[in-house]
Parts: structure tokens; C-alpha cells; sequence
């Protein structure tokens, strides 16, 4: 049979002696050598196009491993997906398999011919089908219109930024960055591929209890938003680790952060990733500044090349995904170059991030577009229109915040109304956009205001940055 | 109103509208112990800056990360003077 490069996960488990937890469950990744998860339905997978919708991330973490090299596609579902793109999603990615737990929500909704019941738990089995082939893996990222776009990587692409590298005996992984986001799957994958013990968080995890659990394990290696790490640190628990390592991804890292975590770990490498579902891992910033030297853009390290055109970043790179699935968008322009819509700003010899282009807003690593909220809040039958825009905010990076022209034609609004009516009217549509749109989705506050201005495109203009 | 009272209000309002129950605000309970999460506390604080216009974390110089709701509270009275 031919080897596939590289290996396949699992033939990656390594030593005996190393787990994976999370709240409820510990796994023995040596057991999988001779053993699965799948409750012994491996072999059926084998070929298929895999939806992975269980609901731990455990879970999830052993089937990766098992499937790596047997599937042919690996459709990887993150928590919060909304359950009324998942045909699109099967649909595009010709899907023919679900993997599910019993923590799953979601898969109800679906009618594929196999739906294999995943575990945490570990059972010998035998004549497991052996990794045969590179298995598509493919991750998912919100889209303008809310339908996520499907974004296609290999094993090679995304373990490019750590492959062959030496790993200390004593490292322990902890994420509390979900595996199924890209940030969070870089570290399942350093885990896998190190050979290293790792802590995944559990939903519903009080932050205390998920600290102490990190602290009993002996956590040496710790990855979280800057949103996460925000959280980490208005709890007492937080003494009860002690890094060595300190990652930040998936949003901006302000300087007040990087500091904070320096402070409260002194001998810790504190190092913020910049990264995208996309671009993949592009580099790494451990000075302790925020931003980045503006010396990286004109060099070329790893095969990696950044440009800035139009004030965003561009990124021409071996570990960026090869395409999008069921859609024509290109993901690079000609030249190979893919447009992060990240902006940057150029302050002396650094870039700083400057926000999304198109507005798009960046809530605890959750993207949000505009557009999507905007048009839930103009279904509302008493307003005329609306402009959604992200503010900064102190414990997420920012919150989504809309201005609002009520329609009025009826005359039944009054200035003399006053506060009382319109309190009741943004309570209304504050209500109307919770019972539509997922949490972090929601405006955090609504301003009534008497107009929005028009570009003269005839388009809202937006502020950005 | 009271800054403290002002801030009381707006966490029950936010409990409420997400479904979650806040525990008694007491000036020694652990912020992350109330029932509001991260996204709760970003909600809060932006609706005190448009009710009380001050964001004393964002507009402190350095990173104040509050434990208890007595500290989130002390926060905001001398952000306010």
C-alpha cells in the first residue's frame, strides 16, 4: 500500500502513556493503535465524504485521528453552526456520513445514509482499515450572508508550521480555543503530531473549574483568544496555573492584554499567531508588542510571503487552503496571493491591525458580517433601516452596536413620546433579533437615529476600523 | 441613581434578556460566578458607556482586569470622577 505523506494521524499516536481530556472523559491515544472510538464502524467510513457533528470535542479529536487517511473528506463542524445551512453544507461538500455523539444537537436534522455514534471511549477492535489515502480536510468560515463557506485544506498545509519540529518530553497542551476553529485545531494537531498529552474545555465549563483542571494536569502550553484570556483573568483560579507557554489567536491582541499576561506569568513566552481559516498560520509575534515588524512583510520565511496592497494583508503561503468548496470564488488573486481582509496600519517600524475590511466585526474570535444582522433588523415592520458596526470593547475585542431610522409614516411616533416608547420599541427589537440570530449576533445596544448616510453609491456608508 | 445601582440594574436586565440567573450581587462574588459570561460583561459595559459615558477599561492606560463585582464596581466610581 503506498505511504501517504505525510503519515497519517494515526501513525502519529506515539508514546503510550499520553492522554486527551476534557470535563467528563480521559482517552489513552495509544489505544487507538488496535482500538477505536467509532464503536467498531471504521471500515464503513472508509472513502466516504465524513460530516463530523459530534458534540464533544473529545470526541471529535479521536475521530479526526481515526478517519485521518480513511476518509476521504473530513467536514468539520464548529459548535455554534446553525443547523439551517447544514443541507448547504452536505449539498457542497457531498457529504454521504455523519459522525455523531451523544452530546450532538445538530444532527437530527440530518437524513444521510450512515450516521456513525463516536465515544470517548476506546475499545480494542480488529482489522481496522489502514490509512490509505490524503484525506480532504475541511473547515468552515462565515460568509457574508451567514451560509458558511467551505474551506479546503490537506494534513500537509495545516501541520506545516510545526511538522518535524523536536517536542519536550514534559509539554501538556490546553486550548481553550475550540479544536473545530482553525486556531483551536493547530494546537489538536501539535498535540497528535508532538506526541503530547492535551486538555480540550467542555461546554458549560465553569472557568474556575476549568482552570483547576488545567493546574491538576500540569499544563505547560496554553492557547486562547484574547477574549479567553480576558476571561482567564478575572478569575481568582487563574493562579492555578503556571505556563510556560502563552498563545493568543483568533483576534486582535491589544498591548493591554500582551501586558496583563506578561504580569500575571513573568516567565512565560507570551506569543500572539496571526492566522486565518484560509491564509492558515502565517506567523508568530513574541516580542511582547502587539502588532507586527514591518521587517516580516518584505521578507520570506517558510515560503511564506506578505504583502499590503490597498491597506490590507495578503498572504502567499504553502500552508494556506488549496480552495473553497462548492462555490467559484477564487482564493487567491492571480499571483497566488490570498486577501485577508485584514487591515494594517503602518506606525514607524510596525503594522498594527486596524479591523476588518467590509466592517466585518471580530467578537471573542466569532465573525460577524453587517449585512446578516442588518437585514434581520430591517424585517422589523416598524423600522425604516439600520447600520450595524462593531465598537471596542474591553472583554471581546468588540460588540456588535446598531444605529436604527425608525419608519415612521404612520405618524405614530412621537418625539413627545419620549424615552418610555422607545425603550419598549429596542427592547422589541433587541427580542426580535434573539429569537432569529445566534447570541453574539445580537446588537449589544440599539441608537434610534433620525438618518443614516448615503454614499454616493447609494450605498450605507460605513466607517471602518 | 447610584453608579452601583445604575450597573445592578443593567446586569439583571441582561440576565434577564439571556435567559441566565444572576446571583445576589454581593461586593465579594467572583464576576465570573454572577451568571453573566464574557459576552454578558461586553454587553454591560457597553451599555454603561451609553448610559454613564465612561469605559474605564478602555480608557484606562493599563489593562484592569475586575475580580469581584466590588472591584467592577470601584471601577466605574473612579472612572467617574
Amino acid at each position: 500500500m503506498a505511504r501517504t505523506e505525510p503519515p497519517s494521524l494515526r501513525q502519529c499516536i506515539g508514546p503510550a502513556e499520553r492522554f486527551f481530556f476534557d470535563r467528563e472523559a480521559r482517552a489513552r491515544i495509544g489505544d487507538l493503535d488496535g482500538g477505536t472510538s467509532l464503536g467498531g464502524r471504521l471500515a464503513e467510513l472508509a472513502g466516504k465524504s465524513v460530516l463530523l457533528a459530534a458534540g464533544s470535542q473529545l470526541t471529535t479529536a479521536l475521530a479526526l485521528i481515526e478517519l485521518d487517511g480513511v476518509a476521504r473528506r473530513l467536514v468539520i463542524l464548529p459548535p455554534d453552526a446553525d443547523s439551517e445551512h447544514f443541507g448547504a453544507i452536505v449539498a457542497a461538500a457531498e457529504v454521504d456520513a455523519v459522525v455523531v455523539d451523544r452530546r450532538s444537537t445538530a444532527h437530527a436534522a440530518l437524513d444521510l445514509p450512515l450516521r456513525v455514534v463516536a465515544g470517548s471511549e476506546i475499545v480494542p477492535a480488529q482489522g481496522l482499515p489502514e490509512p490509505s489515502r490524503a484525506t480532504e480536510w475541511v473547515m468552515l468560515t462565515s460568509g457574508t450572508t451567514g451560509v458558511p463557506k467551505l474551506v479546503a485544506h490537506t494534513v500537509a498545509g495545516l501541520t506545516a508550521a510545526f511538522r518535524g519540529r523536536s517536542v519536550d518530553d514534559d509539554v501538556v497542551w490546553a486550548t481553550f480555543y475550540d479544536i473545530r476553529r482553525y486556531g483551536g485545531l493547530q494546537i489538536f494537531l501539535r498535540a497528535v503530531l508532538g506526541g503530547t498529552s492535551l486538555i480540550l474545555s467542555s461546554a458549560g465549563e465553569p472557568v474556575a473549574e476549568h482552570l483547576a483542571r488545567l493546574g491538576r494536569h500540569g499544563v505547560s502550553h496554553v492557547l486562547g483568544t484574547p477574549t479567553h484570556w480576558r476571561r482567564a483573568l478575572m478569575s481568582p483560579a487563574i493562579r492555578a496555573i503556571a505556563p510556560r507557554y502563552v498563545r493568543l489567536s483568533g483576534e486582535i491582541a491589544d498591548q493591554a492584554i500582551l501586558d496583563s499576561l506578561r504580569r500575571t506569568f513573568p516567565d512565560a513566552v507570551v506569543s500572539h499567531a496571526y492566522a486565518s481559516t484560509e491564509a492558515g498560520v502565517v506567523f508568530e509575534v513574541r516580542d511582547g508588542l502587539a502588532g507586527f515588524p514591518a521587517a516580516f512583510v518584505e521578507r520570506v520565511r517558510d515560503g511564506i510571503e506578505m504583502k499590503v496592497q490597498k491597506g490590507s494583508l495578503r498572504i502567499r503561503s504553502p500552508r494556506a487552503a488549496a480552495r473553497y468548496i462548492g462555490i467559484d470564488t477564487p482564493l487567491a488573486d492571480r499571483d497566488g496571493f490570498i486577501d485577508t481582509g485584514d487591515m494594517v496600519e503602518l506606525r514607524g517600524d510596525r503594522y498594527l491591525f486596524a479591523g476588518r475590511r467590509g466592517g466585518i466585526i471580530n467578537i471573542g474570535g466569532l465573525k460577524v458580517h453587517p449585512e446578516e444582522v442588518e437585514a434581520v433588523i430591517n424585517r422589523h415592520p416598524q423600522v425604516r433601516m439600520s447600520l450595524v458596526r462593531g465598537r471596542k470593547s474591553p472583554i471581546t475585542g468588540a460588540v456588535v452596536i446598531a444605529d436604527v431610522v425608525l419608519d415612521d409614516s404612520d405618524g405614530k411616533l412621537q418625539p413627545a413620546d419620549g424615552p418610555g416608547e422607545l425603550n419598549r420599541l429596542k427592547g422589541d427589537i433587541l427580542q426580535f433579533c434573539r429569537d432569529t440570530l445566534p447570541r453574539h449576533k445580537v446588537p449589544a445596544a440599539i441608537t434610534i437615529v433620525p438618518a443614516l448616510e448615503v454614499a454616493a453609491t447609494g450605498k450605507l456608508a460605513r466607517r471602518h476600523g | 441613581m447610584s453608579v452601583k445601582l445604575t450597573i445592578t440594574r443593567r446586569m439583571e436586565e441582561i440576565a434577564r434578556e439571556h435567559g441566565k440567573i444572576l446571583a445576589p450581587l454581593r461586593d465579594d462574588l467572583v464576576l465570573l460566578d454572577s451568571g453573566l459570561d464574557s459576552l454578558g460583561f461586553a454587553i454591560l459595559v457597553a451599555r454603561l458607556e451609553d448610559e454613564l459615558g465612561i469605559d474605564p477599561f478602555t480608557a484606562s492606560e493599563e489593562a484592569v482586569f475586575p475580580v469581584t463585582f466590588g472591584d467592577f464596581v470601584k471601577v466605574y466610581e473612579n472612572g467617574a470622577h
